[in-house]
């Protein structure tokens, strides 16, 4: 499993220096699929002018294949019970705030709220502690969410391939599984303890839902924690591996940047706006039919001149506080991390619709999956 | 007027709408461009919201809707969104569309095949999207499918009719209709595969997401025509030399 790491390291220390000419950047571009040396070229590129002639590309590959659609979801956090340290994140077990977990109660009525807003694909969200938030309190939840949502996903605590088929088998489709850092050392340090440890059992979590009958994964690091072309390399062949060994799949990718989340934790890395862009070029450059996705930790103005790019999925009225769409809630206090879009539904759909695009709700109708 | 699947349909171009900017454009595709048949994919069939309105409801009454499986995997998972489908739109036209990738999606002869089998005997309009494959589209045929749905590049390339010599002893031999799906990216592929003889084509790419998919709508429908029209009255044959459009023994024989 661990094999494309090897290569991305191998990759990365080849080519680190590696500044392409303007030709060779055309050449690449000619191309129909690129290759890994291509890949790890194009991430040292730096030329305005190069970049926005690889966006122009990405946009006509993100047209081709998925058409004038942007698939719209948002998220649904149900506990924020944590049982890591992770050193960068809100829900932090060190973090002293109220613990909060949604009766099933509240979530219906969280899950209403959304409908009303207009949502139909929902990812539900906890913190990650089995004890708090234990697989029969997600699978619940997931069902409660199945009777109001066309598509339901998780974003938890990496699962046993046993439980994920539990979940598979409810009609829940989708998994969201950020490694945070590929990076082993980086990984170790931001990781003082907790379950979240253990490198190798979340980096095989998707492949893990996937074996379990899971129809839809979302990969990729937390930009900022470790070195972000590394990173970004590295998410990038998880894609590619996992697309390789199950062709069926939907695989996505995200490339979250660090934002504060009310700790003095500073990252050791920034990613600006222009190499945040390119990145999420290259990935669509590379796999042409992989989802990227962008979250609302990105700015409005970023994210809408995104759409016109590469991004196929994203959240919109997110909120990412503990039942936070039926009560307002202080989501600088109590969220996992700062949300930059706090647009409603409505203005990201308006956004959407000027471009030239048609905001979509559904990608799997419920119980099309549950068979 | 061609018949297929029990109906007697106008126009020989059917659209996929997957990918269409807005899905107000079904209504005008329908009235300007004359299209008669409008595949839907189950999978994004959606309830009403407070933003955008089912698929459903933007389609003519008239128009056929022939529900699309795309998204299945295998045979099983194609049966079931069949199912659904006809529940949602009351419309009994399904294509078969099963893909085992998700880089180049071609279609799953294998299931398909089985699908169908299924499908036919639940008394389905069975229209298989299938990889070019005479020995394949000869068995469809024999189990009852309405028509064959090859190929005539990848999905969304765009490339045209990249498979000509597989796609011509299909046309020749089968009796059904066949409809040349996927890869047809200019309203000039539309009309070679017309001049072929295939009896329809099925676009979907090439018209959502050109810069104004009613107009290209109309390009293509104007295409099928010509091509369509250029088939009935027959192709003239290609020459390697110039021939003299009155025969050289009339002088020399003068």
């Amino acid at each position: 499993m661990v094999s494309f790491l090897k290569e991305a390291e191998e990759l990365f220390e080849e080519y680190k220096d590696y500044i392409p000419t303007h030709r060779e950047i055309c050449e690449i571009l000619d191309k129909e699929f690129l290759t890994k040396e291509d890949l790890a070229k194009l991430l040292n590129v730096s030329s305005k002018e190069d970049i926005m002639l690889m966006a122009k590309k990405a946009q006509k590959l993100t047209r081709e294949n998925f058409g004038r659609v942007i698939l719209l979801y948002a998220p649904l956090y149900i506990a924020n019970y944590c049982q890591n340290s992770c050193v960068y994140c809100g829900f932090s077990c060190r973090k002293k705030y109220k613990r909060e977990k949604l009766s099933f109660e509240e979530i219906e009525n969280e899950l209403r709220k959304m409908k009303e807003e207009g949502i139909d694909s929902v990812i539900i969200l906890t913190g990650e502690d089995r004890i708090n938030s234990s697989v029969e309190y997600i699978e619940k939840a997931c069902r409660i969410a199945t009777d109001f949502m066309s598509e339901v996903s998780i974003e938890v605590y990496p699962l046993y391939e046993e439980e994920y088929k539990r979940l598979s088998s409810i009609g829940v489709v989708g998994i969201t599984m950020y490694q945070e850092t590929y990076q082993r050392e980086d990984y170790d340090k931001l990781h003082p303890f907790g379950p979240k440890k253990d490198f190798e059992f979340r980096l095989n979590a998707p492949e893990r839902a996937l074996k379990a009958g899971f129809h839809e994964v979302c990969v990729g690091p937390l930009l900022g924690l470790s070195h972000p072309k590394k990173d970004v390399l590295c998410a990038i062949l998880h894609a590619e591996y996992l697309l390789d060994k199950f062709p069926k799949a939907e695989i996505s990718i995200s490339f979250p940047r660090f934002r504060s989340a009310g700790t003095d934790f500073i990252p050791s890395y920034t990613v600006s706006d222009k190499e945040f862009i390119k990145f999420l070029i290259i990935a669509r450059l590379y796999l042409p039919r992989v989802g990227i996705v962008v979250s609302t930790r990105e700015r409005p103005s970023l994210r809408d001149a995104l759409i016109d790019v590469c991004i196929t999925k994203m959240s919109a009225g997110s909120k990412t506080t503990v039942g936070g769409y039926a009560e307002e809630k202080d989501e600088d206090a109590e969220a996992q991390f700062e949300v930059e879009d706090r647009r409603s539904v409505s203005e990201v759909v308006d956004v959407i619709i000027k471009k030239g695009l048609r905001p979509e709700f559904t990608n799997w109708v419920k119980g099309v999956k549950s068979i | 007027m061609f018949e297929i699947g029990g109906k007697m349909l106008k126009s020989r171009l059917f659209v996929g709408t997957g990918k269409l900017p807005d899905y107000s454009l079904i209504e005008k595709m329908y009235y300007e461009a004359g299209i008669e048949v409008f595949a839907v994919a189950v999978r994004r069939i959606g309830p009403n919201t407070k933003h955008i309105k089912n698929v459903l409801e933007y389609i003519p009454k008239d128009a056929t809707i022939m529900v699309n499986t795309s998204g299945a995997q295998d045979h099983k998972e194609a049966v079931k969104i069949a199912m659904i489908g006809r529940e949602l739109t009351n419309s009994d036209w399904v294509k078969v569309e099963i893909e085992k990738d998700t880089k180049y999606l071609f279609p799953d002869n294998y299931e398909t095949l089985k699908t169908c089998e299924i499908l036919v005997k639940e008394g389905f309009k069975v229209f298989p999207y299938i990889y070019p494959d005479l020995n394949i589209a000869k068995e469809l045929e024999q189990i009852g499918v309405e028509a064959v749905m090859p190929l005539g590049s990848p999905i969304g390339t765009n490339k045209g009719i990249g498979c000509e010599v597989l796609l011509k002893p299909i046309i020749n031999e089968v009796k059904i209709p066949v409809i040349i799906d996927a890869g047809i990216g200019r309203p000039s592929h539309a009309a070679q595969a017309m001049e072929m003889g295939a009896d329809a084509v099925l676009i979907n790419t090439a018209i959502a997401t050109s810069a104004d998919p009613l107009k290209m709508a109309i390009a293509f429908a104007k295409a099928v025509e010509a091509g369509r029209l250029a088939f009935e009255v027959g192709i003239l044959k290609e020459y390697e030399y110039a021939q003299a459009s009155s025969p050289l023994e009339d002088f020399i024989s003068g």
